[in-house]
Order: structure tokens, then C-alpha cells, then sequence
């Protein structure tokens, strides 16, 4: 890649015999939004912390802005934004104070200081609420007003520890076109999520597990090539009580729920009538959703391992 | 520099809010004075005293008055047998039991010597040394008249002439209140910065500090600094009520004290960011500051002479800073004196503080883990 800001060849941490973070190769383009998937534990802190210089690698190497991981991490911190999924503010300051320190800490000069912290303000929806504690905000504004912070010195990079949980759905999609501001006036992004809706957003996934890196790709690519074979959905009133039967079928590959619909992966488009048959209800060939890359990708990689 | 002042800002506003710890600032020194300045009284009077007089004679009556007169013996109770007095110690009711023997008073007339047992509980050793040199002086006082007496002599061959300087009175508030002054700062402040840093650990804050360009030393220096008026606002205090309440003369320059305070505070200040910066949690931290404080209440000179001390606690009594304060302290306030005497103590303040600080710059990493 000519545009890449963030590489990794082998980057691998662990922690006393526990490999947190495997070997993982990665490029990240300018400008780019790069989500990072994968199952709770499964290594997507521990690689944001490495890039972002405050955990040091076990091995392998990575550069950051041209910086090298292990050996310029204080280069890195001057140009990057980070904000982890404890939105890290004070609570016994207020918004205004909030951004005020951060902008202190990235040693923007005091006549532009007021003008960026009231961007920020801006930015983040905060407008009239500038004196209040960071205490009393509520989960949504608590996540602008920490991004504020993070973006306040106008970074290279930024980095979004899971930024939404915890964030009703709403101040999610606010939170999320801000990004996507963000993104398109080149400032890369890399953000670990567990929301389908925010990955579909991504310019690319990578998709990890178990600290292995397992896809690496644009979601357009993922939904067409993971998944081998036809996908069909069962809308059937017990659900839940044929799904294991189902997995079982010789023509099945696999097959989850979501909700009362089943969604079963067939070894070719001919098996759809005996699954029909076996049913009793009409099945529907579908397109598979990033979701079922995910659950399928994850089923993989368990057989892989067990 | 904006990043210093950035960490001062914040810590400055922290503090402005945090009325609980602000309000404990300033009514420690104001209740521990008045209550430790009142309690702490390093010599002990009114001794309870059970008496057991076998003479009834007005020569035991009269010895028995000299220990009343002496103010350090009340006799509470006159007790018929050795047995009730041995069981008044015992319980504790009293600390002394005196015993005049049948013949005391034949012994005396006959010119032998006349035997007065006296029975100290000596479990407590403080009151129990008065009790036994008050005893002692009255006898050899009493031996004296007589001997003057028989000796038919006008004036006695010794006089020795003991002057008190600097508290003629013997008034332990003078000692005790500038002594209390630097337990109450060191412990503010060494509390105070132990929890700073593992405080925004626990929160998740020092995790966001860390991917900032902020530097070790820019951190510390910025946690440490606000503390420092707060020391001087507490000696303030203090001094308040030491002159006050206590009427504790300050016979040297308050400005020096105050200048030579800032060593002190910040060596304080640096064993308590140490702390911090080696604790995990707030609890280990407060564990930890306790470790360090209670031998400076113990080994510094602040309750017991360090003269007293075996060589090897001294050594150790040498690596706690309020050992040198109260030097300082007790100089300034007390002896009148100034700095060209106080020279040694201070430079050991000055090295504690740079030393602590130091290590603590760097000991912290901005990484975790």
C-alpha cells in the first residue's frame, strides 16, 4: 500500500503463557475507516495499545506515521488521538475544563485554543452545557465529549477503543457520522466494534480471534468471498428447537438463528429443496450479511483450533 | 510548559471541588493541635497512691504530707494490709502504694535509718519514672534537713543551679505543638500525593494521559506543585493556633520557618508520589503511607528522645525527613535560632526531595503493564 499509515509485520504480545495478540500483519491506508471485529478477549485492545505506544510489542515490529512502534512511541503519542471504551474524562471537571486540559497537554498555542475547544464543542452537540460536570453527562454526550478530547489537537490518526458500547442507539449514529467527517477530511481511523451496522461502515474489516488475525478485507469483499456456499433463510415457528437438527443434515454447513429466522448454509444451491422438504416451510436464498461472515468466520476458526 | 500548566490547572480545579479532602486540610491541624496539644503531656502528675501506714505516727504523717505537697502523689486510698494494696495495683485503681513499716517512727527517734517502701507500677513506664525519681528527691530532701540539722550547718557544701533554657517553664506545648505541625504535614502530604497517580489509574485516566505527549517529569511536577500551598496553608493553621490557643512563642523568624518549610513539604510531597507511583490501588497506597508514617511518629524525636534510641534506630530514624524538620521546627520556634544553624537539616531535605522526586520520574512509565 503507497498510503499506509499504520503497518505490522508479526506483531505479537503476551502476557506471561497467554499470547494475547498473535503475529498479526496489518496496513491501514490514510484516510481510511479500519474497524477492528472480533469476540470479547480476543486481542483488539491489546494491538490499539501497541500502536498507540503505551504497551510494548513481545515481537514483531510496527510502524505508526513512519514511527517505529518499540523505539519512537513518544514521536507517535504527538499525532495521534486515542479514546478507550472507559471515556476517559474527569468527572469533577466540566466540559469546557475537559477539553481545555487536553489542550494544554498537546501544547496548542493559548489564541487557538478557545477557537478548537469551541469546535469541539461544536462538534460534539455540547453547546450550553460547557459548565456542567462531565459527572452529569449522560452516556452519549459523556462519548462526544471524550472523542472532543481525543480529536482536540486535530490528530493523524485516531484510535476508538470500542467507543459505542454502553451508547443508545441514537449517539450511536450521531457519533458515528462524525467519524465519518472525520474520515473524509483524511484522518484515519481505526475503531473496534461489536455493531454490525458500524462495521458495514468500515472501509475495511479485520476480523480477529483468539489474537490471530483471520480476515483482512473491504465488507463488500468479506460478504462475497468468506462464505462457501448458498445461504438460504428459514422463517419457521420453531426455530429454536430444529436449529441443531438442522446443523446436522448432511447438505448443511452450518446454520444460526437470529430471532425466529434461521439462516442455514447449504453445500450448493440444490440442496434448497430437500431442506424444504425437511422443513416443511419454503426456504429463500440470500445474501450474506456481515453478520454471517462473522458468525461463520468464528465457527471456522473454533473448528480450527478444537 | 503548557503541559505542566495544564496538569497544575487541572489539579488546582480538582482540588477547589473536592470539599471534603479541602475541609480535612484545613481542621486537621485545627483538632489535632487542640486535642493532642492538650493531651500530650510528657510529665505526669497526680499519681493515684494507696497508703499503708503501720506507724500512725506524726512522723509518718509527715513524710506521707511531704509526697502530697510534691503534687505528683494523690492519695486516694489508706488501706489496712499489704494484701488491699497489693489488689489496689493490681486492679489498677492505684499506680503507687506506699508502706511505713510499725517501727518507722521508733527508727527515726533511735537516729537509724527509717525504711519507707514504696511500690510502683511500673507497666507504665512514663508515669511510673516520675513516680519513682519524685520519690527518691523527697527522700534524700527530707534526709537533708536532718542532716543539716545534726550537723548544726548553715549552708550545704554543693548548689548546683539548673537553668531551663529556652522553656524555663517546662512547658510541654511549647515542645509538642511544633512537633505535632510536622506530623500533621508530612502525613497530609504524604496521603495526599500517594493516592495522586494510582487515583487516575484506578478511574482510567492515567491510561489517556499516557498516549499524550506529556513527560514523566511534566506529570510529577504538576502533581506535586499544588500540594505544596496547601502544606503552607496547613502550617498557617497550625502556627495560628500553636500561638493562640497554646501561646507557643516564636522566638525566630517566621519567614526563615517558612522558607525552610518548602524543603520539608517537598520531600514529604516526593515520598508520597513515590508511593504512588509504586502502589497498584489506593488501598496499597494508604497501606503503604502508613508504613511510612508511623516510624516518623515513633523514631523521628517526635515522642520519645532519639538519644535514647539504640545506634541502629537512629540510622533508620536518619532516612525520615521529619526527623530534620523537627530540628528545624523546634530551632526556629523555640531556640530562636536561624539557618547557618540549621544547615545539615536542611540540605537532607533538599537531598529527600530530590532524590524522591527523582526516582519517581523514573519509575513511571508511560506504558501499562
Amino acid at each position: 500500500m503507497d498510503n499506509a499509515v499504520i503497518t505490522t509485520r508479526e506483531l505479537t504480545r503476551t502476557f506471561g503463557s497467554f499470547t494475547a495478540v498473535n503475529k498479526i500483519s496489518i496496513e491501514v491506508g490514510q484516510g481510511e475507516i479500519y474497524g477492528f471485529l472480533g469476540p470479547n478477549g480476543s486481542g483488539k485492545s491489546t494491538t490499539i495499545r501497541m500502536l498507540c505506544g503505551i504497551l510494548e510489542p513481545t515481537s514483531g515490529s510496527g510502524t505508526v506515521l513512519g514511527y517505529d512502534l518499540a523505539r519512537e512511541a513518544e514521536k507517535i503519542k504527538r499525532k495521534i488521538g486515542y479514546m478507550s471504551q472507559k471515556f476517559s474524562l474527569y468527572d469533577d471537571l466540566t466540559v469546557y475544563e475537559n477539553l481545555d486540559f487536553y489542550a494544554g497537554l498537546y501544547s496548542i498555542p493559548h489564541r487557538e485554543r478557545k477557537k478548537r475547544i469551541g469546535e469541539m464543542i461544536d462538534m460534539a452537540l455540547l453547546k450550553g452545557r460547557e459548565d456542567e460536570l462531565a459527572a452529569n453527562l449522560s452516556g452519549g454526550w459523556k462519548q462526544r465529549l471524550a472523542l472532543g478530547c481525543a480529536i482536540i489537537s486535530r490528530p493523524s490518526i485516531l484510535f476508538l477503543d470500542e467507543p459505542t458500547s454502553g451508547v443508545s442507539p441514537t449517539s450511536r449514529r450521531t457519533f458515528f457520522k462524525i467519524i465519518q467527517r472525520l474520515a473524509n477530511e483524511n484522518t484515519t481511523v481505526m475503531v473496534t466494534t461489536h455493531f454490525m451496522d458500524e462495521a458495514e461502515r468500515c472501509y475495511r474489516i479485520a476480523f480477529i480471534s483468539e489474537g490471530k488475525l483471520i480476515a483482512d478485507d473491504t465488507p463488500e469483499n468479506l460478504k462475497n468471498n468468506v462464505i462457501k456456499g448458498t445461504l438460504a433463510e428459514v422463517v419457521h415457528p420453531n426455530a429454536l428447537y430444529i436449529i441443531d437438527d438442522i446443523e446436522k443434515l448432511p447438505y448443511v454447513k452450518e446454520c444460526s438463528n437470529h430471532g425466529p429466522v434461521l439462516h442455514v448454509l447449504l453445500e450448493s444451491e440444490n440442496a434448497i429443496q430437500a431442506l424444504n422438504y425437511y422443513t416443511g416451510v419454503e426456504a429463500k436464498i440470500i445474501r450474506p450479511s456481515l453478520e454471517d461472515v462473522f458468525v461463520s468466520l468464528a465457527k471456522q476458526n473454533r473448528r480450527q483450533v478444537s | 510548559m503548557s503541559r505542566i500548566l495544564a496538569i497544575l490547572k487541572k489539579e488546582f480545579l480538582q482540588m477547589r471541588r473536592d470539599r471534603l479532602t479541602l475541609g480535612m486540610v484545613f481542621a486537621l491541624p485545627l483538632f489535632q493541635l487542640l486535642l493532642f496539644g492538650y493531651a500530650i503531656q510528657t510529665e505526669v502528675k497526680h499519681i493515684p497512691t494507696a497508703v499503708f501506714d503501720q506507724s500512725l505516727s506524726a512522723e509518718s504523717r509527715d513524710m506521707m504530707e511531704a509526697f502530697s505537697a510534691s503534687g505528683y502523689f494523690d492519695v486516694y486510698y489508706s488501706t489496712g494490709g499489704y494484701a488491699e494494696i497489693t489488689n489496689m495495683i493490681d486492679s489498677g485503681r492505684a499506680k503507687v502504694g506506699i508502706i511505713f513499716p510499725p517501727d518507722f517512727s521508733e527508727n527515726l527517734k533511735k537516729g537509724d535509718t527509717a525504711t519507707v517502701q514504696v511500690l510502683v507500677d511500673a507497666s507504665d513506664s512514663m508515669s511510673s519514672s516520675t513516680a519513682i525519681a519524685t520519690a527518691n528527691a523527697i527522700g534524700l530532701l527530707k534526709s537533708q534537713k536532718i542532716f543539716i540539722q545534726k550537723a548544726q550547718l548553715t549552708n550545704l557544701p554543693y548548689d548546683i543551679r539548673v537553668r531551663p533554657w529556652y522553656n524555663p517553664d517546662g512547658i510541654t506545648a511549647y515542645y509538642m505543638v511544633p512537633a505535632i505541625l510536622g506530623i500533621i504535614v508530612t502525613m497530609t502530604m504524604v496521603m495526599m500525593t500517594a493516592v495522586a497517580i494510582v487515583r487516575e489509574r484506578e478511574r482510567g485516566t492515567l491510561e489517556q494521559l499516557m498516549v499524550t505527549p506529556i513527560r514523566s517529569f511534566e506529570l510529577m511536577i504538576g502533581k506535586i506543585v499544588p500540594y505544596i500551598g496547601l502544606g503552607y496553608l496547613q502550617i498557617t493553621v497550625a502556627l495560628l493556633v500553636g500561638a493562640l490557643v497554646f501561646h507557643v512563642p516564636i522566638r525566630g523568624s517566621l519567614l526563615e520557618l517558612y522558607v525552610l518549610t518548602l524543603f520539608f513539604i517537598t520531600a514529604s510531597l516526593g515520598l508520597g508520589i513515590l508511593i504512588s507511583n509504586i502502589a497498584k490501588n489506593q488501598m496499597q497506597a494508604f497501606q503503604m503511607s502508613f508504613f511510612v508514617l508511623l516510624p516518623s511518629i515513633m523514631l523521628s524525636g517526635f515522642l520519645f528522645p532519639r538519644e535514647a534510641m539504640p545506634l541502629v534506630i537512629q540510622y533508620i530514624g536518619d532516612i525520615i525527613p521529619l526527623t530534620y524538620y523537627l530540628v528545624i521546627i523546634r530551632g526556629i520556634v523555640l531556640k530562636g535560632i536561624g539557618f547557618p544553624y540549621l544547615v545539615s537539616q536542611v540540605a537532607a531535605l533538599l537531598v529527600f526531595s530530590v532524590v524522591l522526586v527523582t526516582l519517581s520520574i523514573i519509575k513511571f512509565k508511560k506504558k501499562i503493564a
